[in-house]
């Protein structure tokens, strides 16, 4: 890690820490750098920073550092870290506050995870239901990454495990008028 | 015993074998199961990305269509189990909250309709006696490693057995004949999408539980998430390619086991559709009866 001038971050962390606490319902000053959500985290074999460095990081207001790591995108959300943190902190929800944050700020490590969620978001707004085949060849698209997964697509469909069209269900307004309402009701409440 | 059905996007494409062998299994132990019409997709992982309301009313919407018709509510998908009885959670904590759901799908949420996981139905209301007695084609000699992943044991508020040491899916297993393999990698993340995305990370978590189901000696791996199920089946051919080996586990859906222990045919279930083909193992173990 570089050489960091911790006093020049104050102001603005303390900003960035009360909105991520508003946002996530975590307050990072419960964490009592134990380490156990580390020690049984599954991916922390990947990770650039371990999740209670990312809270300490957060502690000490590092936090450009915290979102462009790359430890916010590999947290696969798997809850182990919560369900033993003798704090309860619930750094699943911490982490989904950095992600969109991360993106916010143009500093995402991975950019594909993130535009992988809006896909499906935008295919449930539309057809009210994920259609698997579809999503897979459009996340390849986008990303402009060679169809990887699309190669999986023959032998897929040759268990017949996927239609060929999307299922668009019949209520598809219902879940549309439900977007646009939980749109309006957020940019209601600040 | 008359349940709404919550059956979820991957179990009318990827998990075809599940939803197959869940209707089937019911249907047999009378278990009268009604698909909830019209339901709309939960939101998965991501919809909680974007928004905690949006998270909130994908799954609540289905729960009023269960409510209407005075029922509780069976998912078979680990997946959608979660953010369904999240719901139902977030919205028994707090009456602000139950409101802004229903104003987000526009009509009264009450929060009554109970959710239950598919196991919770064989283990808990039917009970395993019950089962037990309706099996015809005991599963003897196959020793199966159960395998819950995340979400129908964490976090404790939403899981449906011990979050470290889960023992449902293994009284199941007993009660149709079979043999519980003891290992270590029960409750361990397979890694989600990873494997699409970073594959260099996924495949390693993925190796690891196959790994260790093989080295504890079991037959095949017993599952109850179409998400794990993609990253557990259909993965293990490019893992040995990379690791140039060749060693392969069959993996099904608890129940696909359970349907083949009462009697169904593995056609009628789905067992037929999986990557790793479970056949030559079932010949050998069960179907020779
Ligand atoms: S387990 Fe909890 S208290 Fe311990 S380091 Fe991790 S977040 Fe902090
Ligand atoms: S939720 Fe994320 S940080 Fe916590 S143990 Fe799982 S992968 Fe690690």
């Amino acid at each position: 890690m570089e050489r960091i001038n911790l006093g020049s971050h104050h102001e603005d962390a303390a900003q960035f820490r009360e909105q991520i606490r508003l946002e996530s319902g975590v307050d990072e000053r419960d964490c009592y750098q134990c380490g156990k959500c580390s020690a049984g985290c599954p991916v922390a074999f990947a990770m650039d920073y371990m999740p209670r460095e990312i809270i300490r990081m957060l502690q000490l207001g590092l936090i450009d550092e915290v979102l462009s790591s790359h430890t916010i995108w590999l947290c696969s959300d798997c809850i182990a870290c919560y369900t033993r943190c003798p704090r309860s902190v619930q750094l699943p929800q911490l982490m989904d506050a950095l992600r969109i944050r991360a993106r916010e700020k143009n500093l995402a490590a991975e950019k594909n995870i993130g535009m992988f969620g809006d896909l499906l978001l935008g295919l449930i707004k539309r057809f009210g239901r994920i259609f698997e085949m579809g999503l897979i060849i459009t996340y390849n698209l986008k990303s402009r990454q060679p169809f990887k997964d699309v190669l999986l697509g023959p032998a897929i469909l040759k268990r017949r495990k996927m239609g060929l069209l999307p299922h668009k269900i019949r209520s598809v307004d219902a879940v549309r008028k439900m977007f646009e309402r939980v749109k309006e009701m957020e940019s209601d409440t600040p | 015993m008359r349940y709404a059905y919550y059956p979820g996007c991957s179990l009318e494409s990827t998990g075809i074998e599940y939803y197959l062998s869940s209707l089937a299994v019911a249907r047999k132990l009378g278990v009268e199961l009604w698909e909830i019409p019209e339901w709309n997709c939960c939101g998965a992982s991501f919809a909680h990305s974007s928004s905690y309301l949006l998270s909130l009313a994908l799954p609540a919407r289905n729960l009023v269509l269960a409510e209407k018709e005075g029922l509780d509510v069976v998912v078979s998908c680990a997946a959608c189990y979660s953010r369904l009885k999240n719901a139902v959670y977030e919205a028994r904590k707090s009456v602000e909250v139950k409101e802004k759901i229903g104003q987000a799908i526009g009509q009264e949420y009450r929060a009554q309709a109970e959710v239950y996981s598919m196991i919770e139905v064989f283990t808990n209301h039917l009970g395993l006696e019950k089962v037990a007695q309706a099996v015809v084609r005991p599963l003897e000699g196959l020793r199966v490693a159960s395998y819950y992943g995340c979400l129908l044991v964490r976090p404790p508020e939403l899981a449906m057995d011990d979050a470290e040491n889960p023992r449902s899916l293994e009284r199941i297993t007993m009660a149709i004949g079979g043999a519980p393999v003891e290992w270590n990698f029960k409750v361990e993340c397979c890694g989600a999408f990873h494997s699409t995305f970073r594959p260099d990370v996924g495949f390693q978590m993925i190796d690891r539980i196959l790994e260790d189901a093989l080295r504890e000696g079991a037959d095949c791996i017993a599952l109850a998430c179409p998400m794990c199920m993609m990253n557990l089946d259909m993965r293990q051919k490019d893992i040995n390619k990379m690791k140039k080996s060749n060693s392969y586990i069959p993996v099904l859906y608890f129940t696909e086991l359970m349907g083949l222990a009462l009697g169904l045919a593995p056609k009628e279930l789905g067992v037929n559709r999986h990557f790793v083909n479970a056949m030559p193992l079932l010949k050998k173990k069960v179907l020779q009866q």
